[in-house]
């Protein structure tokens, strides 16, 4: 193949046009992927909270209880819960991720089920978390 | 002109003249990144486990599980992995959608200064909680 070259708009193959995201239903390898993404950016933010539970932890029992506090709050509690389920899924497609950079599981069908898997997994994860976490006492 | 002409392949004229291509380093980082994300996996599983069984503890009992050797240097390790890896992840976001040159140099730079700064305060809290109490 040689060069793409710069030619006049008219003198252009008639080749076909890639839809537009905003009139295009996202398969759902896309909407995985962008999940990911968005997973991993949200989980970004979300190390200030590990951080501060740390460093709370080391200042002392009154601004640890601060923290508790908030985490234990409605609010703070709808967070840990968005928290677990963004950790959950950006876990399980991170493996995903990386069988796929060894190479494997690349077949559209295999692609549709880890997507199935991903998804279902990391909501049915989140549950057993709570669960564990608040039922089992 | 000849060595020139070798290198035409695939490139558009543009491409060539601003003479972008590979930088010739990249593929060591995308190793490095992918094994240090399957060494994430089990941490990160250890540390949910414990945080779940830590499920309203009060200070007290959390420090002294803090300091506890295995698990303070698990969580130095964790700290190190999750704060590279927040910062490596953030700055390929970054790479796919700022593209003035200015804009993305100073959002990677200050993603990592806030990431070390995060990681420095979280580990230096894990070793006070070890050696100080
Ligand atoms: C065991 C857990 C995790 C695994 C296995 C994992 C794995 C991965 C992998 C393989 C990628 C590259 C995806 C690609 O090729 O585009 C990635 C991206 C990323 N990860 Fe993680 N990750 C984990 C946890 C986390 C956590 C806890 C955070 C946040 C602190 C995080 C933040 C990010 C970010 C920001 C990206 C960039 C996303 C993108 O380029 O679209 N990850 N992760």
């Amino acid at each position: 193949m040689t060069d793409t070259q710069a030619a006049p708009t008219a003198q252009r193959p008639n080749r076909p046009l890639s839809p537009h995201l905003q009139v295009y239903r996202l398969p759902l390898p896309a909407i995985a992927s962008i999940t990911h993404r968005i997973t991993g950016a949200g989980l970004t933010a979300g190390t200030l909270l590990f951080a501060w539970w740390l460093v709370a932890a080391a200042t002392g029992a009154e601004a640890f209880d601060t923290v508790q506090g908030v985490l234990g709050s409605p609010i703070g509690l709808l967070i840990l819960f968005g928290f677990t389920w963004a950790t959950w899924y950006h876990t399980l497609n991170g493996i995903r991720h990386l069988v796929w950079d060894a190479g494997g599981a690349l077949e559209l069908g295999a692609v549709y089920r880890g997507g199935f898997l991903v998804w279902g997994g990391s909501v049915g994860l989140t549950i057993v978390t709570f669960i564990a976490a608040f039922a089992l006492k | 002109m000849a060595a020139n002409q070798s290198d035409v392949g695939f490139r558009s004229s543009l491409g060539r003249v601003r003479g972008l291509g590979s930088a010739r380093t990249g593929a060591e980082h995308w190793v490095s990144y992918r094994l240090l994300s399957a060494a994430y996996v089990p941490l990160l599983l250890w540390f949910i486990i414990a945080v779940v069984g830590l499920t309203g503890a009060d200070h007290a009992t959390v420090t002294a599980w803090i300091a506890k050797p295995l698990n303070a240097v698990l969580l130095l390790l964790l700290i190190g992995v999750t704060f590279h890896h927040a910062a490596y992840g953030m700055q390929e976001i970054y790479e796919d959608y700022i593209h003035g040159k200015l804009a993305k140099t100073a959002v990677i730079g200050l993603t990592r200064g806030a990431c070390l700064v995060l990681a420095v305060a979280s580990a230096f809290s894990v070793l006070k909680i070890a050696f100080a109490g």
